[in-house]
């Protein structure tokens, strides 16, 4: 199946480097991938997988390895970061 | 002891600089910097003050924590009436002024009356006296690049309410119009020197340092002051933001911008197509501070706002987060370099970027409905319009044109035109960048909030988004009023302290309590600190209720109780503020009026 994987900030290096500048990759994985799969195969460090969203929606960190993706969901991903 | 105990008392009317010592009473009550200023305030000034007459008054103070080697220890406030809202005022700003003030021997200038001519205060150390000129010849004149200044520029002269005081070029006391207030009392600047060694003592200086040491190595430990700040600035938000679905765009009517990546802080890293360079030149900090999230930044000289302007083509304050979002996705303009630009105007003539950007995004919809023509604005203004945001921003600065019209914020300018309704502001104040739709705690947070429509009062972003203490769904509304009280009470500790409320990503009370602890005579337990921030929270509010301020206007606009979010994960949602006040009303203590109770009066003595 195919997913949207967003990686911003520092995490934006683990992207192709032709996708570095829309910080956005479409990917195919296999059907059931959870989160922690996808983090796991593109070889993004968990630790520093602070804000995890599927299709907007915060993933906790104990919800990773069983939230399963499905078709056209976009995952996003930023390192330890804020505002204000 | 970490407070120099000396007050400077200008009275601009009469000429006059005295001196006198500080209520070390009060010092107990409210420890410094916000709280103390406030409590000095309302014990001076008619809470029915207009606050653009000679009898307003205008406070710049320090904290305990200003100029000592704590992370960050470089804050000032200044504490007034705000033009915009009618409300307590409270600006707080970075740079190097504040620590100067300090060595200078003062924990606060108190402004009294308006100058018949324009003037500027000069301190060097505890010498005080009015003259005039401005921050390049002032540095110039007396010979001394470490001469530290806070000026208004254009916009504080020209009456703009949401005028800024901007120290060290590009640090400033942004928000709320203190410098309109400033500008209406004739004080062009405040320029300080202080070489003084004895300006204040530590009462324990080496558990102050070990209690300062400990504080750095947490911020550097941890991710977001560590890295995240440092290497993208504020600026990162803005894709947070959008993909949460809570990036407040064309005043409003959407929660999502389809231009956030082009204007974001990855975007200022990325190398221009048009001159190879990228927009950021390197971070900045404050004085004291370990972090550095501060934005330095250089424009494309060829870019159509600056290419026959050569004085901006160097380096200077860029765009953070509140000023990308109000410049950029608030009015739907996504060119980064012109938001630069348009921030450089804001620091240079002293002009808030959040309540103009978001001014002009009302002025964009009141265009689009067709309420005010080209005729009127002297060019067309459609959304997403970046010569006319531009142009619009060099108006405001000079005080002509429409720019006089924008420089009134949005609810005047909203009102007058015949559509109240459209102004995004609480209070008077417009609205920073995070949607009350898509993060309910920050809805409750900006109705609540003291000086009107404020992200720095009780930033729910922190458990809405990141996670920081602990994760709250953006939609949930149980446990938020009890959280923002938390917020809230907590961030007036840490304002009055003299450090940056950005350490309390890293930090918590326990980090700050010892550091202030160490600094000042007398028992400073945590649970005393948030008493003290309680009781400024109600000190302010007690304020704005005599100033005429009611429960009522502790509301959003109807477009955020009335219109759902268009699209994204928080689709549909509308605020649900009118499920949270009662309950915020009650854990404050206050009556279901908003008042607060007796009881709660008495338990907080103010």
């Amino acid at each position: 199946m195919r997913i949207t994987l967003k990686l911003f900030a520092s995490l934006s290096a683990h992207l192709p480097a032709e996708a570095r500048a829309r910080h956005c990759v479409d990917l195919e994985v296999a059907a059931g991938s959870t989160v922690l799969d996808v983090i796991r195969s593109q070889r993004i460090p968990p630790g520093q997988c602070a804000i995890v969203l599927v299709d907007g929606v915060w993933v906790a960190p104990a919800d990773r390895a069983v939230r399963d993706l499905a078709e056209g969901e976009v995952l996003a991903i930023w390192p330890p970061v804020a505002g204000g | 002891m970490a407070w120099t105990k000396n007050v400077l008392r200008v009275n601009l009317e009469a000429g006059t600089c005295t001196t006198e010592p500080l209520n070390m009473a009060w010092a107990q009550d409210y420890l410094g910097q916000r709280g103390l200023a406030t409590k000095y305030f309302v014990s001076e000034v008619d809470p029915q003050v207009d606050p653009l007459s000679p009898k307003n008054k205008l406070i710049f103070v320090t904290g305990p924590l200003t100029g000592t080697m704590a992370a960050t220890g470089g804050r000032y406030s200044v504490i007034t009436k705000g033009p915009l809202t009618g409300a307590i005022a409270c600006s707080n700003s970075g740079g190097y002024f504040g620590a100067e003030l300090k060595f200078a021997g003062w924990d606060m200038v108190i402004f009294e009356g308006a100058s018949p001519k324009p003037v500027y205060l000069l301190i060097i150390d505890d010498q005080a006296e009015l003259v005039w000129e401005t921050e390049a010849a002032l540095q110039k004149h007396h010979q001394d690049p470490q001469l530290r200044v806070a000026a208004i520029g254009r916009a504080g002269e020209q009456g703009v309410l949401y005028a800024a005081i901007v120290n060290d070029l590009h640090r400033a006391a942004g928000r709320s119009g203190v410098g309109a207030v400033m500008g209406s009392k004739n004080l062009k600047a405040v320029a300080v020197r202080g070489t003084r060694t004895d300006a204040y003592h530590l009462a324990d200086p080496e558990a102050f340092f070990k209690a300062s040491e400990a504080g750095k190595q947490v911020l550097a430990a941890h991710g977001v002051t560590g890295q995240g700040l440092p290497t993208y600035g504020t600026q990162v938000l803005m894709n947070v933001i959008n993909e949460l679905g809570a990036l407040p765009t064309r005043n409003h009517r959407d929660v999502q911008f389809e231009g956030a990546m082009a204007i974001g802080g990855e975007a200022m890293h990325e190398k221009r197509p048009t001159d190879g360079k990228a927009n950021l030149v390197t971070n900045g900090a404050c004085f004291g501070c370990t972090i550095a999230c501060g934005r330095i930044s250089r424009m494309d000289p060829g870019h159509f706002s600056v290419k026959d302007k050569p004085q901006y083509h160097g380096a200077s304050g860029g765009v953070e987060y509140e000023a990308a979002w109000a410049l950029g996705a608030a009015n739907g303009v996504s060119d980064l370099e012109a938001l630069t630009y348009a921030n450089f105007l804001c620091n240079e003539d002293g002009f808030d970027p959040i309540s103009f950007g978001a001014t002009v995004g009302a002025a964009m919809e009141l265009y689009d409905l067709g309420l005010l023509t080209k005729e009127q604005v002297g060019f067309e203004l459609p959304f997403g319009a970046t010569e006319a945001m531009v142009k619009l921003a060099e108006l405001t600065a000079r005080g002509e044109g429409f720019g006089k019209e924008i420089g009134l914020g949005s609810r005047r300018l909203c009102a007058k035109y015949g559509r109240p309704d459209l102004s995004m502001t609480v209070k008077g104040q417009e609205f920073p960048a995070y949607d009350g739709r898509g993060l309910q705690g920050m809805g409750l947070a900006y109705a609540t909030s003291n000086r009107g429509a404020c992200h720095l009062r009780g930033y729910m972003v922190s458990p809405e988004v990141l996670g920081i203490p602990v994760k709250m769904e953006p939609q949930a509304t149980e446990g938020k009023p009890a959280m923002l009280k938390a917020f809230q009470d907590l961030t007036a500790v840490v304002d009055s302290a003299g450090i940056c409320l950005f350490t309390t990503f890293a930090w918590g009370l326990s980090d700050i309590q010892p550091q202030i602890q160490a600094a000042c005579e007398g028992d400073w337990s945590e649970e005393r600190l948030l008493l003290v921030g309680e009781r400024i929270w109600n000190l302010e509010r007690q304020f704005n209720l005599a100033a005429g301020l009611t429960g009522k206007d502790d509301n959003l606009p109807p477009r955020l109780m009335k219109e759902p979010a268009k699209t994204g994960p928080q689709k549909g949602a509308v605020s649900k503020l009118d499920l949270m006040l009662p309950e915020y009303y009650q854990v404050r203590g206050w009556t279901p009026q908003g008042v607060p109770t007796p009881e709660t009066k008495a338990r907080l003595g103010v």
